[in-house]
């Protein structure tokens, strides 16, 4: 159980000792992607301008408001409210995304499944919980928009979104096969036959 | 009392807009009690943030979840009172699309097949919104609800039979609440509708969802089903996010509605920790928000 602070972008090493219980810190850099996003990059093979190498994205569409561009707010938009969706949602577009663009953590809520386990150990990567829902807390630590890509899916466009003290996330996900998910889950199936019998619903 | 259309626009802006941002009493007194049950670390620190969060929001005066969700108008329409009632559904929709571009926030309503989002929470048959009449003089009630789709997503029928029976209806929450796991948001309330016709069922599983904590199922064998189930699904370790812990659901709610001789269909809908809700009771007096 170790806190890490992680200056994005980070390295295969830097991701691969991160382990499940562990909890991390980002600052800097911060990318935004989900379904609309997903689906036109590699389903349609779309690219983006951004360089994506070592990167986290956070599955989120926001809540931002359109302004002129300016120093202070370069991507053109407000932060208004950013938080997490479901990731599962986005669980086939996980391997592509790190091996055609490098990168490295997902941020997410719910967890994802075995096919992007198997792509964190033979990649390295690892996935970090956020607490989906408290999009207001998670708001206060991105300080701006710093630039857009295929706005024309907004708001499920690809944001780049400045950050600083991102987190504590926990590490639920890690490069060694781990998964605090898998093991929530077995946990339930193994109790499941004495909780149905104490409500009178044995098979 | 005559219902004013212009009047009924701007309450259904209101509404939206205080939904998104103040949590209900009984959601937060919610939190309140599954802290003081929780014993997993990991599950005591989410429903600290969860708890955090519900400040910084009323702090900063930003909306609680980034999803704004699909928006659910549901009116009560008492004695006496006059109205346009396409006029008041019309109005009902402006004032939900006003809400989306004056407020700002994120219109997160698509067309089902060419997913093209107008960018104003509306679409065909979206707002949601369902009518119903009451006893109350003078007196029209608007609720509205922006169902999240974390939560929403964790929706399921099944058209059983009778030689299933009760518990076959049981070992379906049961089964459905492990499946959902932490992808629906948990803590969450677990809606379940017994009984109707399928979309009656579906319905009652949605009322179920979105009744305040504190109610009971007014079918006595609804209740039963409804504590014994409040029970269990704490017991299945899920915990808040689905990260490990007692802390699954604030209460199982089940709905009930007459069904066939031939049926037995139950249903699941989900509502999760976000479980935002607001009301407005407009009366010859004025209008009462709550």
């Amino acid at each position: 159980m170790t806190h890490h602070i992680l200056e994005m972008p980070a390295n295969e090493a830097q991701v691969r000792a991160l382990k499940v219980g562990d909890t991390v810190t980002l600052e800097r850099t911060l990318f935004g992607i989900r379904d609309a996003t997903l689906m036109a990059m590699f389903d349609r093979a779309r690219k983006t301008k951004f360089d994506l190498q070592g990167h986290a994205v956070v599955h989120t569409a926001p809540n931002v408001k359109k302004v002129p561009v300016s120093n202070e707010n370069p991507g053109g938009y407000i932060p208004l409210c950013i938080g997490t969706t479901t990731s599962q949602r986005m669980e086939r577009f996980t391997r592509p995304l790190m091996e055609q663009n490098g990168v490295r953590i997902i941020i997410g809520k719910g967890g994802m499944g075995p096919d992007t386990s198997k792509a964190f150990r033979d990649i390295g990567g690892v996935y970090l919980a956020v607490v989906g829902g408290a999009a207001a807390l998670q708001t206060t630590w991105i300080t701006a928009v710093e630039d857009v890509d295929m706005d024309d899916l907004h708001p499920e466009s690809l944001w780049r979104f400045a950050i600083k003290n991102f987190g504590p996330l926990l590490v639920a996900m890690d490069a060694h096969g781990g998964s605090l998910y898998t093991k929530v889950q077995d946990e339930a199936a193994a109790r499941r036959s004495a909780i149905l019998a104490s409500i009178g619903a044995a098979e | 009392m005559q219902l004013d259309p212009k009047e009924v626009e701007e309450v259904a802006k209101t509404l939206y807009i205080r939904a998104l941002k103040m949590l209900p009493r009984d959601i937060k007194q919610g939190f309140e009690r599954l802290l003081r049950s929780e014993t997993d670390a990991t599950g005591r620190a989410i429903l600290g943030t969860m708890v955090e969060n519900i400040a910084v929001a009323e702090r900063t005066k930003n909306i609680l979840c980034q999803d704004t969700g699909i928006p659910i108008y549901n009116v009560t329409i008492g004695r006496n009172v006059d109205l346009d009632g396409a006029a008041m559904k019309e109005a009902i929709r402006r004032g939900c699309a006003r809400a989306t571009t004056e407020h700002p926030f994120r219109s997160s309503v698509v067309h089902p097949i060419t997913r093209k989002n107008e960018q104003t929470s509306c679409g065909t048959g979206v707002p949601i919104i369902n009518i119903d009449f009451d006893g109350r003089d003078e007196t029209v009630e608007i609720e509205m609800i922006p169902k999240g789709s974390g939560s929403e997503n964790g929706s399921f029928l099944q058209m059983l039979i009778p030689a299933d029976g009760a518990k076959a209806i049981k070992r379906f929450v049961i089964d459905r609440v492990i499946e959902c796991g932490g992808r629906v948001c948990p803590p969450t309330i677990v809606g379940v509708g017994v009984g109707g016709t399928s979309d009656l069922c579906m319905h009652l599983a949605k009322v179920a969802a979105t009744r305040p904590l504190g109610t009971t199922c007014a079918d006595p064998e609804g209740a039963k089903i409804e504590a014994e189930l409040s029970q269990a699904v704490n017991e299945l370790g899920i915990g808040p996010q689905g990260l490990g812990g007692r802390s699954t659901s604030f209460r199982v709610h089940v709905e009930v509605g007459a069904t066939h001789i031939t049926m037995n269909p139950v249903a699941v809908n989900i509502q999760c920790h976000s479980a935002r809700r607001a009301n407005a009771v407009i009366t010859p007096g004025g209008i009462d928000f709550k």
